[in-house]
Formats: C-alpha cells, structure tokens, sequence
C-alpha cells in the first residue's frame, strides 16, 4: 500500500456551492486536466431524536440500501475516571461485558454472535465507553436481545475476570516489543505527567492490573452506565416508531442514577522543547512523537485548527508528509493531529523515521513546525479547504460511516445541523486565521519531542541538532531511576 | 481467502442497484454491472449506485510479486509507488494536488497476483481521476527519470521498514515462503521485497516493467458509483481509447509442485521477548474446489472463544496468549497456517501437544453441526457487509473479473460456503492438515534452544 492516511479531523456533510472552474469544453487536449464540475449537493438524512423516560437519548438515521442496522450505545464515561494507582477499570470493564450476564456465560454470547453473524464489540477511551452492533435486519430483534443484556446484566464472573487479567498482563509485556507503541504511551505520560488523567495508560499497568479486584469494575460499571448518562445511536434500514419501541421494550427498565461529573486538575506547565530519548536497542526505525498539550474539543478554533492541521500533516499534500516522505525519503509516513476531548487533548506530529536520518528528520519537524505559523499561501489554503469540504459525501456513506460520525456529536453535544453547517464554517476561515492559529496553539519553543530508538546510533546526532536537551526515559516515559 | 496484507481489506461493500434479498432467504444480493472491452484491450466495468454522490474508480493491472525476476523482488510494489509520480501532462505532485483538492480518497496497493490503483471521489470529479489515470497508462515513461525512483525506493525501504523489519515477529511471513515453496515458485519471496533487490532495481527494469505489464490489455479499469453511464463511456473512450495496445502478456498458469516430504522445523530470531510458533501446509489455490471448505476449517479451529484452539489453548488452558488460523489462496497456489503465541513461560513444545491434538480430533472426529453453521452464516454475512461501499464493490468486481473471468460471481462465491459440509471440513483437515508441514518457532535472541524440534513436535 502506498500510504497510511489519516486525517485528524472530523468528517462533515451538505455541500454547498463551493466555487469552481468551468466545465472541459472544445475539442479534447489531454495537457489539461479536466475541471471538475460544480460539486454534487447532499444531504444528510435528518437525526430523528427522542428520549426516555428514564434519560436514554436517542439518535436515529433511516438508511435503506441495505438490510443492515448498527448501534452504538455511548456511554459518557471512561478511563479519566481511573484513580491513578487503578487505571485499567474503565478498559477492562468494557471488555467484561462480553464475559456473561444473569443469563447468558461468556462462551454462550460469543456463540450466539457468531451464529447469528454479528458484530458485538465493546470499547473504551477516555470519556465514553461504547457497545457496538452491527447486525443484517433479519437478525434484528435476536441480536438486539443480546445487546441489551449485555450492556444492562453483566455479571463480571470472577474467573473470565482472572483470565482477562493474564491476558492483559501479556499483552503489556509484548507492547515493550513495539517501538511505536512505547511512543504512543510514552508521549501523553510526558506531556500530562502523574496527575492528570490523560497521562495514564488507558489499558492499565503491570501493577495497576494486578492489583485490581471485580468490585472495581462493578463499582465502575454502577456509577456510569446509566441512561441519563447515554445515547443510542442507531442507523439503518429501521422504522423510527418502530425501533423506539423496540428499544423502549428493551431498554426502558434502566434506572436512572446520578453519575458525578468530572473535573481535571490543569495539565503541567509545558516545559522547554526536550527531547526525550528512549532506548530500542537495534530499531530499525526511530518513532517520533513530538507535541504538547492542545485543546478541547469545545474550542473556538476548532475549524481553523481543522485546515491548518490539513496544511501541517492532516493530509498526503500536506507538509510533514511532502518533506519527510516525498522530499527527502525518511519515511513511509508522517503526520500531525489534534486530538481534541472534553478536556485539552494532544496536539502530535508523528513519524516512523529510518535510524540513520533521525537527526535530519528532527530538524526537518522542527522546521515545519516554525513556517506553519508563518502566513500559507492562498492556493495551499484553498486546497486544504476543498479537501476538507468535499470529502465530506463519503463520510456518510454506509451505516457505519453515519454511526461513526454521529457519536462526536452525541459525546460533545454538537448541533443536531453540525454537517449541514460544516463546509460553510470551513469556508469562512482565512489565512490570518490559520497563521493565528499555528502561532497559537503550536509553540516550537516548548514542545516534548518523543522519540524511541535505537539510542548508541542516534544520540549524537540528535545531540549536535541542538533542538533542546536530551533527557533519557525508560519505557513507560519515566525518568530513569 | 484471506487477503494479502499489502491488499487493501476490502472494505464492506451493495447499493441501489442491488437487488436485496431478505436475510430468512438470505440471497446474497446481486451486483449488477455493465462489461465492455475497447479496441486496446481494455476491459471496463461499470456499477451504477446513485445512492451517494461519489464515485470509485478502481484500475486493476494484472501483474503482481509473482511475476517478478529472481533478483528483483519486491519490484510490483516499487512500480506502484513510481505510478504516483507524475507522467507526461502530470507534473511531480500534481497527481496528488488535483485530487485531494477534489476531496479524494487515493491509494494503491499491490499483491502476489496483481496490482491496484483507485480513487473514491465526489461524482462531480469523476473526469479528473480518469484522464489523471489514462495518463498515468499511456504516457508515465517520457517524464520517467532515476531521481523518482530513488525517491520512492527510499519511501518504499522505510515502508518495510514498518511493517516487517520494525515489527515483532514480522520477519515470520518471508521466512515461511522461503522454507515452503522452492524458489522458482512465483509465491517464495514475499511482495515487499529484500533490501537488496530494491537497490538493484534500475531505471531500465522500470520501462521494461512498464511496457511489458502496463498496457491496456493487461488491465480492468471498475467506475462503480454515481454517474451517468453515457457520459462515462464517452470519456472512457476519449482517455483511454488512444492509448496503444501492447504486446500480448504471457500469463502463469501453474506453479511448481510444493513437495514436502517431512516436517520442517525452522527457526527465526527476533527482538521479542515471547516465543511464537507458526505453522504452514501447503493446499490449493483461490476458488478451487477445497478452499471454501479450508476457510471454514479456519473458522472453526480458530475465530471467536468456542474455536477449538482458541478455547483450548487461550480460554481453557490458558497457556496461550493468541492463536489464528487462515486459509491464504491466491490466483495460483494457497497454504492453510496456524500460529500460536504461548503465555510466558509456558514451552512451545506443551502448546505443540495441544496443537497437534485438537487438529487430529478435528481429522478423527470430525466437527458438529452448530460449529459449521455458526462459521457458514459469518461468511452469510460477510458478503453482505462486503457491499456496503462503492470502493468495496469495484475491488470486488475487479477481483471477480481478474480471479474467475466474470465480475458477477459474488452469488456463486456465496454459494461455495452454503455447499460445505461437516464431512468436507473433517475431509480437507485430513487431506491437508494431515500431511508434513513447516513449523517456524520465532524466538528471542540468543534463545534457538526454545524452537519447536522434531523431538518436541514431530509426529
């Protein structure tokens, strides 16, 4: 494949006349490329709503080209909850609620998935926790039966729990084999330090999963997963009234319960840009992760950042990716994203970089980092937009593609009109908003630059590009001991 | 069939001009198309689905890795990376540029077999992604230069890099094929390549590669989406059309036997800090007449917690950390693995025990009806989910059209999993899983001693 491609911005929907060129006419001169034609309107199929009586929300898409249906019932709450010494519950629990409930053992939900040919997936991140179907309408009221039994009667068996327990315990070890994901949990450890909840492992620590016992996830699960504290997304080839009371049958019996909200305490003061260096003895790559703390997902900016980000390394045109890939041939891939929650989220550039160009790749980040915040030009700004506008039509493609796109306007009480205003609220951002933006929200003098490799061969280099001290951490981004 | 890595998964795939059937029934929906071939050879597939304002279009060329030169590999995909460079009308870059500007998804990928190149894209766009790739088929040689593939090679070592020389355990597949088929089989080497052979690789073996492969008559260009067929045809015909016929392609039609007489025990050391065990049989190629019945073999011993593997070794015993098993067939030959990874530990030689026992029951005992059909209605499903995207469709048109001679078999691929029986899944266990195998234990460094001998595993 040629490139992994990711785009840290959320997708959108309704396009409205964006301007473009004339159509191709006369005679054909194949040293023109043809002019696309004015792009096709869409909309999106309205979000019906409702609500329960006991606070369940509902958001319901009717989509009919197939006979499919998916689910996904959010749950506002997740690993920030953790206390520092127990991260892990919020994962774990999620993942137990496939392992049984009053009526059904773990072995008897994962053969009734596969036979009625299902999917059924639970997950977790850092403020939501979703269970997922995605079920052909002819197994429709047996699945959705299962569904609700096991977000609503699990049973936490001790035994599944201790098996789980082995599992992750494992997995920890076999994540210490894998540069990039060192870096990925070594990067938010460094820029959020021991306090606040974005800095923990998500999946817990050798010795946070140890010590962990049922009544955690219990406890956990009885706080949180209330229906005042959910929605139900649903999306499919599902009649509205008739799905409400299916649901309504299903669901109705949740009792309400107040679920304590959340404050975090403020992340640490950013320090001068350092680079943290962790040893992979023989990688063969370096994994760069560079940034710090950015913004939530409320911000202002949120469409600025969304087009300046596209410029930065949102994008295959983008400038991360055309320097360290297309240029000079570092790496398969490099990219930048603000990943924006309720609260301060990262703001990273990441890249696998080939262990001998570590120290011309660094500076070649940095020096990306520093022009973003000078003024782009118009075209590349035009681009960025456009591309951000038009991709919007297949971000509602099928019904996982809405389901998936209406879970941030669930999460963070986006408008119900969000897509149908989003390509004229990127249309409106200029130049001057981009460049206040970068030179906001990105400080090259205090960034955390993570990387993970293969320390004999790259210290001195990265020594002598003088981008800022080198300090070195052990795996998990600590100071060594 | 389990895809390639390097193939982009299919990603689910029907739309309106599907004829859906109730899942009682349970019908795999029809995908309805229309196939015309151009004076050049030029076969083109056109799906229409106006269901969102997008369009595909997906050009198959039907050279792969198995059509590379000893001493050349990992060149079809090194060829892929140049095919985004720029040609004639098409300056550096702009390739890229024009497409992201009109909100496109792009992207290739390339496997033992063939290689692809698409764009999914507002419909309003759909010419600018056929006159970029109508260039790209006719005319990439005269802006063709060394600086371009110096530059992709680069990319393309650091893209193995990432996925095989960076990654725990990644070596394991090139290990495999080298130990299993001899080295004139088209499938002995994998589709990234070695580091040496991409930097021999030369600017003449790219316009030898490309007159040779890349001609009209050696490729299936898919638009699958929303667009007008007319208008379409007429464009098709004015990129396209003019575009010289090459020389006929001599296309492999068999492989060499693959004779193994004994087990196999082969070692790899790797910077990991558990041991993992992986299992090759050679068996038969895509849509012969056992692979349906492999793959649901597959399925049984190990998918979800009740595969025999998974529950023995990972949910009863708890001596394992993952297992997977997956028959892997391509156009001309296909090979059936199963890996494990023991808890730490736990000997490779007590989770071999335990390997080989569960699959001689499969052989001796054969499986139950419900195991059969919980495996029979994921694939029932399967289809279905494969038809929910237009990008989904093309690739699937495209790999019908390539792999059976027609783009309209997805009912009959269907119906290959509806016909398996219980005796065929014990049949093909015996017939396959019953004969020699390689075994490869991939273990830390500085610990051969833990690999899997014919003392420890041997039958």
């Amino acid at each position: 494949m040629r490139a992994f491609r990711s785009s840290g911005v959320m997708g959108v929907i309704a396009l409205v006349a964006i301007p473009s060129a004339a159509l191709p006419q006369g005679a054909f001169d194949r040293s023109k490329p043809p002019q696309p034609g004015p792009p096709p309107r869409v909309a999106l199929p309205p979000i019906v709503t409702r609500e329960l009586p006991n606070g369940l929300k509902l958001m319901i898409v009717e989509h009919h080209e197939l006979p499919l249906a998916d689910f996904v019932l959010l749950v506002g709450s997740g690993s920030t909850t953790d206390p520092v010494s127990k991260t892990g519950i919020a994962n774990l629990t999620s993942v137990m609620l496939r392992e049984g409930t009053t009526t059904r053992k773990s072995l008897e939900i994962a053969d009734q998935i596969a036979f009625l040919g299902i999917n059924l997936s639970p997950s977790s991140s850092w403020e939501s926790s979703t269970l997922s179907l995605h079920t052909p309408i002819a197994q429709l009221d047996s699945a959705l039966a299962l569904f609700a039994d096991v977000a609503l009667r699990p049973t936490f068996p001790a035994d599944e729990f201790e098996r789980l327990r082995k599992n992750r315990l494992t997995d920890l070890i076999r994540l210490k084999d894998q540069g990039p994901a060192i870096a990925n949990l070594a990067f938010p450890a460094i820029i959020y330090g021991g306090t606040h909840p974005y800095g923990a492992p998500t999946l817990g620590t050798e010795a946070s999963v140890k010590s962990l016992q049922i009544a955690d996830l219990q406890s956990y699960y009885q706080r949180n997963f209330k229906p005042n504290n959910s929605t139900l997304i649903i999306v499919g080839d599902v009649n509205p009234n008739q799905i409400e009371q299916k649901i309504s049958a299903l669901f109705g019996g949740w009792q309400r319960g107040d679920v304590p909200q959340l404050t975090y305490a403020d992340p640490p003061r950013a320090a001068p840009t350092t680079v943290y260096l962790i040893d992979k003895p023989g990688a063969a790559q370096s994994s760069f992760r560079i940034g710090a703390v950015g913004v939530p997902r409320s911000t202002k900016d949120y469409f600025a950042l969304s087009v300046m980000n596209t410029i930065l390394g949102g994008s295959f045109t983008s400038r991360l990716m055309q320097n360290l890939r297309e240029t000079r041939g570092y790496t398969y891939g490099a990219s930048s994203r603000f990943d924006m929650r309720r609260a301060a989220g990262p703001f990273l550039a990441s890249a696998e970089i080939v262990a001998a160009k570590s120290d011309s790749a660094l500076l070649e980040f940095m020096k990306e980092l520093n022009a973003i915040r000078q003024s782009v030009p118009a075209a590349e700004l035009a681009r960025a937009k456009q591309y951000l506008q038009l991709q919007l039509p297949g971000n509602f493609e099928t019904t996982q593609d809405i389901a998936f796109q209406l879970v941030p306007v669930a999460l963070y009480g986006l408008p119900l009109d969000y897509y149908n205003n989003y390509v004229q609220n990127i249309e409106t951002i200029t130049q001057a908003d981009v460049a206040r933006v970068a030179q906001q929200y990105i400080n090259p003098g205090s960034l955390a630059v993570v990387i993970v490799g293969d320390r004999k061969s790259i210290e001195p280099g990265l020594k002598a590009t003088n981008v800022g001290p080198i300090v070195i951490r052990d795996m998990s981004g600590q100071p060594i001991r | 069939v389990k895809k390639n890595s390097l193939l982009v998964a299919f990603c689910s795939l029907i739309g309106s001009a599907l004829v859906a059937a109730s899942l009682g029934g349970q019908a795999t929906p029809k995908i309805q198309f229309e196939k015309y071939t151009l004076p050049n050879g030029l076969e083109v597939i056109l799906h229409e689905d106006h269901s969102t304002p997008i369009v595909t279009v997906d050009t198959w060329y039907h050279v792969g890795s198995g059509d590379e030169q000893i001493g050349r590999t990992g060149f079809a995909h090194l060829f892929e990376h140049i095919m985004f460079m720029g040609s004639q009308n098409v300056p550096v870059g702009a390739l890229d540029q024009l497409l992201e500007a009109a909100g496109a998804d792009i992207n290739g990928s390339t496997t033992e077999d063939r290689t692809n190149y698409y764009e999914t894209l507002p419909s309003n766009a759909l010419a600018l992604a056929l006159w970029l790739d109508a260039d790209r088929m006719g005319f990439l040689l005269p802006t063709m230069d060394l600086a371009k593939l110096d530059l992709q090679r680069d990319v393309v070592k650091n893209e193995r890099r990432q996925r095989v020389d960076n990654v725990p355990y990644g070596r394991a597949d090139e290990t495999i094929l080298a130990a299993l088929y001899p080295q004139s089989h088209p499938y002995s080497w994998p589709v990234i390549g070695s580091m040496a052979d991409l930097s021999a690789a030369s600017l003449e073996d790219v316009k030898n590669f490309f007159r040779t492969y890349y001609a009209p008559n050696n490729a299936a260009l898919v638009i699958a989406g929303d667009f007008d067929p007319v208008a379409v045809k007429k464009l098709v015909a004015q990129y396209f059309g003019p575009i010289p016929r090459g020389p006929a392609v001599k296309r492999r039609t068999t492989v060499p036997a693959v004779v193994i007489p004994r087990d196999k025990f082969v070692v790899l050391e790797d910077k990991v800090q558990l041991p993992r065990l992986f299992y090759t049989w050679p068996t038969v190629k895509a849509f012969a007449s056992d692979d349906a019945a492999l793959d649901v073999l597959a399925q049984v011993l190990a998918s979800d917690k009740n595969s025999r593997l998974y529950k023995k070794l990972v949910y009863d015993l708890q001596i394992a950390q993952t297992v997977r098993a997956f028959q892997e067939s391509s156009r001309l030959d296909g090979k059936f693995q199963v890996d494990v990874t023991p808890m730490p530990g736990q000997k490779v030689s007590d989770v071999d025990q335990v390997v080989r026992a569960e699959i001689a029951n499969v052989i001796q005992n054969g499986i139950t009806t419900r195991e059969l059909q919980r495996a029979q209605n994921s694939y029932k499903a399967s289809f279905l989910n494969r038809l929910a995207s237009v990008l989904g469709k093309a690739d699937q048109l495209n790999f019908y059209n390539y792999f059976v001679g027609t783009p309209d078999y997805v009912q009959q691929d269907a119906a290959r999993y509806e016909r398996v029986t219980a005796a065929d899944v014990q049949r093909v266990a015996q017939k396959y899983l019953g004969k020699p195998k390689i075994v490869l234990t991939v273990v830390p460094e500085g610990k051969k001693d833990m690999m899997l001998t014919a003392a420890g595993g041997a039958r």
